[in-house]
């Protein structure tokens, strides 16, 4: 198979950039897309050019680190797929096709399809945790946990951090990914007593770090490729209004033993 | 060499809890002098990195992708071990502690599989309490699987994705500590070298790899948690960046090595379509629980696989395995699938696969609980190879998984070079010659949750705190190391890529120390190497510069770890002349093809120092002994 390109190139954050087309020829449809772009790569670096700089670590989709925009989509066509995992197959022969990087305001560009996506380990930073320290704990099945629940809470938790709700998002929220952390943590009965500090921290540090407004476009769920459900965007909201509602509590931030 | 283990005076049951009770405390009022560097936040790292920050440690945290939640780990897909004997099945501490030394071959080190087994319990307590989603019974308990290699049920799970959740454990665990200030986390940053000073780890350098800035981090100890090396193969299950560069620096600048030729094979992989292919990816081992493997019995049976009767499969493990069947360890598993294929019967294009079917386990247990249990595994088959598993059944084939081999550690986890530590898989680990499925997790976050925060105070408490920062000129002079290796990277100026010259030296690892491995085929690898080596250092070409984002020389730095390290691997396997384990010497196999171990003149850890560039090193061994297990010869059969 043989296809037309056309590649966002940018050296840095600083200097401008421009999509640049390549000609890929030798491809099979048993490759995976960054196994294509790896042939791409190849092909360039042989010819002494620079290669295209993307991310990618796992390539089994589960690491969250692949993040291209294919044909103005985030992570390509197919449906809950990650980059990594979008095959040739998917494509036609001869198929012109387009690869920019995740655009957002809160993910600075680094290098052509490179972002830097700290923003979102910031949001975990703010709250994205239980306190507890290393140690002795008591047995687990001393809390029983509802089957169904602990499901719900892995539906949320299986997020892979990669960012493709945000760059879906025409306003580049992050109402997802905050979502599924918020609710993954506030679904289970081991994260009820920081349950509404943690929404409230999480939401105030998503906003400090200039993710859009939520809109209600829906683009972030088509986009995931974990398939999580905007229903967690709705059940963050409430927990987030519950928490406005019990602010006058004063609390000292969390409990530390040091 | 010393290799004193420090392994406590008392009965094995007891070991840990004495040590405990005589290791040197740093009082919580000092804790907060001591800095700890800590390379890696994969499940030991970030583990390792939260549990030391929360008793007040100043911790600098380190990793080369952009979150420190990308670590490798995050790939592991069926579960962890635990010895909780939820289901009443006889599983003990004992149970767990021989399962793991038989299935390791009797290469390990029983006071630390011991100790492994008896802190598994408390992982799950800990993982539940951070808000872990195990998989969970219709009454609320914690449910379970069992494993290759077993016969109890003792896994813990979140369907496919253990691995993801459990370091999202530890990495909320590290988010809290980094909000805390106790964590500096720099993400996006390479170790490219240690400092040694008095004979002490005092701190390394990094590459900054968005801006190219080399720069120093001093501390009174350094905490590896690097992951294994099973990309000297290119093809393996690990992630792209998975290197040994970090292990391999700190081994040229002191730390000895072990057991460097223990590499695991895993037979549940999707097998390679073609020359492109960047990685393998892996069908999580639980699959093996419910799938049935088998070839057709005649190499010319074109037939597709449903069309084949009953009689003309040949379910290979089961015959030669009754009592085991599917579900031997996967050494075994992987030898089976390169011996059927090698005689002509295995299937696929390439003729290098074997099938793995659900027809019988979906008939049997019906179609919501195969999905329930493989539902994303199967979609992830789908997905790659364009197969569905519920029509046909799936392709398997045998990888590079996972490296026991390591840097040698005593029984606190530190190295042979005083203030170094390593941690998780980039240690040698407790897993002997061969690691059982689901667990190494286990093993990552018992040395990081619970063995080095304490091992460590051990140490830390023998050295005064904030005696040497980085103006010291050893740091000037491992910098200067540093950017004299790059700009010689660079300089080269060639035609090949670094992955070129990375997947020749993969053939080579393959074909001659892997699955199989024999005294010629080893020597040819020797032969090899070193003119592999040649090409690299003559024909690489690195565009670019050292002073931005530069992929390309990443990768190179890489390979050339790899190139140095593969030589010592190759001499490793060619030394042990005996099979154990994953380690098959073609020369020692019993009548029935099974390992035949050498216990009298194998019974020991080999433990290799470097000896400078281009001398070879001479090892030293450190010998093993069975008390609380006696040796016996490993039988899958009955
Ligand atoms: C596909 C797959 C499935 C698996 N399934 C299971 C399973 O079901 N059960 C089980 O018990 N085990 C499983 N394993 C094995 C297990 O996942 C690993 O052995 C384990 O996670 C290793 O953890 P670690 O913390 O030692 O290293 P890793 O998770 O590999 O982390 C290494 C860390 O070191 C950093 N690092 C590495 N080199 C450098 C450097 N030079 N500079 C800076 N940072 C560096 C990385 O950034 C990363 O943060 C599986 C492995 C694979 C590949
Ligand atoms: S590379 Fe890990 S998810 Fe794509």
């Amino acid at each position: 198979m043989n296809f037309t390109l056309k590649i966002w190139r940018q050296r840095s954050h600083s200097e401008p950039g421009q999509m640049v087309r390549y000609d890929v020829d030798g491809v099979t449809p048993g490759m995976s897309f960054l196994e294509m772009m790896d042939l791409l790569n190849e092909q360039l670096t042989v010819g002494g050019e620079e290669p295209v700089a993307f991310d990618s670590d796992c390539r089994e989709g589960i690491c969250g680190m692949c993040s291209m925009v294919i044909n103005g989509q985030a992570h390509g066509p197919a449906r809950a797929t990650t980059t990594c995992q979008l095959y040739m197959r998917q494509f036609e022969d001869g198929e012109e096709i387009s690869v920019e990087p995740w655009r957002a305001a809160a993910f600075p560009l680094l290098r052509d399809l490179v972002v830097d996506r700290s923003a979102f380990d910031r949001i975990m930073q703010a709250g994205g945790y239980i306190s507890v320290h290393s140690g002795p704990k008591p047995e687990p099945n001393s809390i029983p946990i509802e089957n169904a629940l602990a499901e719900e809470a892995l539906d949320a938790a299986c997020c892979i951090g990669c960012g493709a709700c945000v760059a879906a998002c025409p306003n580049g929220a992050a109402m997802l990914y905050t979502a599924a952390k918020v609710s993954h943590l506030g679904i289970l009965p081991q994260g009820q007593p920081e349950r509404y500090t943690r929404v409230t921290r999480m939401v105030a540090q998503m906003e400090h770090e200039g993710f859009g407004s939520c809109r209600n476009y829906a683009e972030c769920e088509a986009a995931c490729p974990k398939e999580i459900s905007i229903k967690f965007i709705g059940r963050m909201n409430r927990d987030y209004l519950t928490a406005t509602l019990r602010r006058p509590i004063k609390r000292d931030g969390p409990m530390d033993s040091q | 060499m010393n290799l004193e283990a420090k392994i406590p005076e008392a009965p094995i049951e007891q070991m840990w809890e004495t040590h405990l009770d005589h290791l040197r405390l740093v009082g919580p009022r000092n804790r907060p002098h001591y800095r700890v560097i800590v390379v890696g936040s994969g499940l030991a790292g970030a583990s390792a990195a939260a549990s030391m920050a929360s008793m007040g440690y100043q911790v600098d945290c380190f990793c080369f992708q952009d979150s420190p939640r990308r670590a490798h780990s995050i790939a592991a897909q069926g579960g962890i071990n635990a010895a909780k004997d939820y289901r009443n099945d006889g599983d003990s501490v004992y149970r767990l502690f021989y399962d793991t030394q038989k299935g390791g071959d009797y290469r390990s080190r029983e006071a630390n599989v011991w100790r492994l087994a008896q802190l598994s319990t408390q992982i799950i307590d800990q993982a539940v309490a951070q808000g872990v989603p195990f998989a969970r019974e219709y009454g609320g308990m914690l449910a379970n699987r069992s494993f290759g290699g077993v016969l109890v049920e003792r896994t813990f799970y979140c369907r496919g994705e253990t691995g993801q959740q459990l370091l999202l454990g530890a990495c909320s665990a590290l988010a809290q500590q980094i909000a805390a200030g106790r964590v500096r986390m720099y993400p996006r940053t390479e170790f490219l070298d240690l400092v040694v000073i008095d004979g002490r780890a005092r701190g390394i350098v990094v590459r900054d790899l968005v801006t190219g800035q080399i720069s120093s981090h001093a501390a009174e100890a350094v905490v590896l948690a690097t992951g294994g090396y099973s990309n000297i193969y290119y093809l393996s299950t690990n992630a792209k960046g998975c290197n040994v560069t970090a292990t391999w620096r700190a081994h040229k600048r002191g730390a000895a090595f072990a057991n460097p030729c223990f590499n695991q094979i895993h037979p549940t992989c999707i097998p390679a379509s073609g020359e492109h292919q960047s990685k393998l990816t892996l069908m999580s081992e639980s699959l093996r629980n419910d799938g049935r493997i088998w070839v057709p019995r005649n190499s010319e049976d074109t037939r597709a696989p449903s069309e084949i009767s009953e009689k003309d499969r040949y379910y290979y493990l089961e015959e030669r395995y009754p009592r085991f069947g599917n579900l031997v360890p996967r050494d075994v598993a992987s030898r089976n699938a390169k011996n059927v294929c090698d005689d002509g019967l295995g299937v696929g294009p390439t003729g290098h696969g074997v099938y793995l079917d659900f027809r019988d386990a979906i008939a049997d247990h019906g179609r919501d609980l195969i999905d329930d249990r493989y539902g994303n595994l199967f979609e992830m088959y789908e997905r790659i190879t364009g197969e569905s598993p519920w029509k046909t059944p799936m392709r398997i084939y045998p990888a590079p998984h996972y490296t026991m081999g390591g840097l040698w550690v005593d029984y606190d986890l530190m190295t042979t070079l005083p203030g170094l530590f390593a941690i998780g898989e980039a240690n040698f680990s407790d897993h002997g010659a061969n690691r059982l499925g689901a667990s190494s997790m286990m093993q990552c976050l018992a040395d990081g949750y619970f063995i080095i925060p304490v091992t460590i105070g051990d140490y830390l408490s023998r050295h005064p705190y904030g005696e040497i920062d980085t103006n010291h000129s050893a740091f000037s002079d491992v910098e200067r190391d540093v950017r004299d290796r790059i700009d010689g990277l660079i300089s080269i100026r060639g035609s090949r890529s670094a992955a070129s010259i990375h997947r020749e030296l993969g053939q080579v690892m393959r074909d001659h120390c892997g699955i199989a491995r024999n005294a010629t085929g080893l020597q040819a690898a020797l032969g090899e190497i070193p003119k592999l080596r040649e090409r690299f250092r003559t024909e690489l070409c690195i565009p670019g510069s050292g002073s931005d984002l530069n992929q390309s020389l990443e990768e190179a730095g890489r390979v050339e770890d790899f190139l140095d390290c593969a030589e010592l691997m190759c001499r490793d396997a060619l030394l042990r002349n005996e099979s154990c384990g994953c380690h098959f010497r073609e020369e020692h196999a019993t009548e029935k093809g099974e390992a035949l171990r050498d216990d009298v003149n194998f019974a020991h850890v080999t433990v290799w120092e470097h000896a400078g560039e281009g001398v070879v090193p001479e090892p030293t061994k450190e010998p093993l002994s069975f008390d609380a297990l006696p040796l016996a010869q490993r039988n899958y059969k009955t």
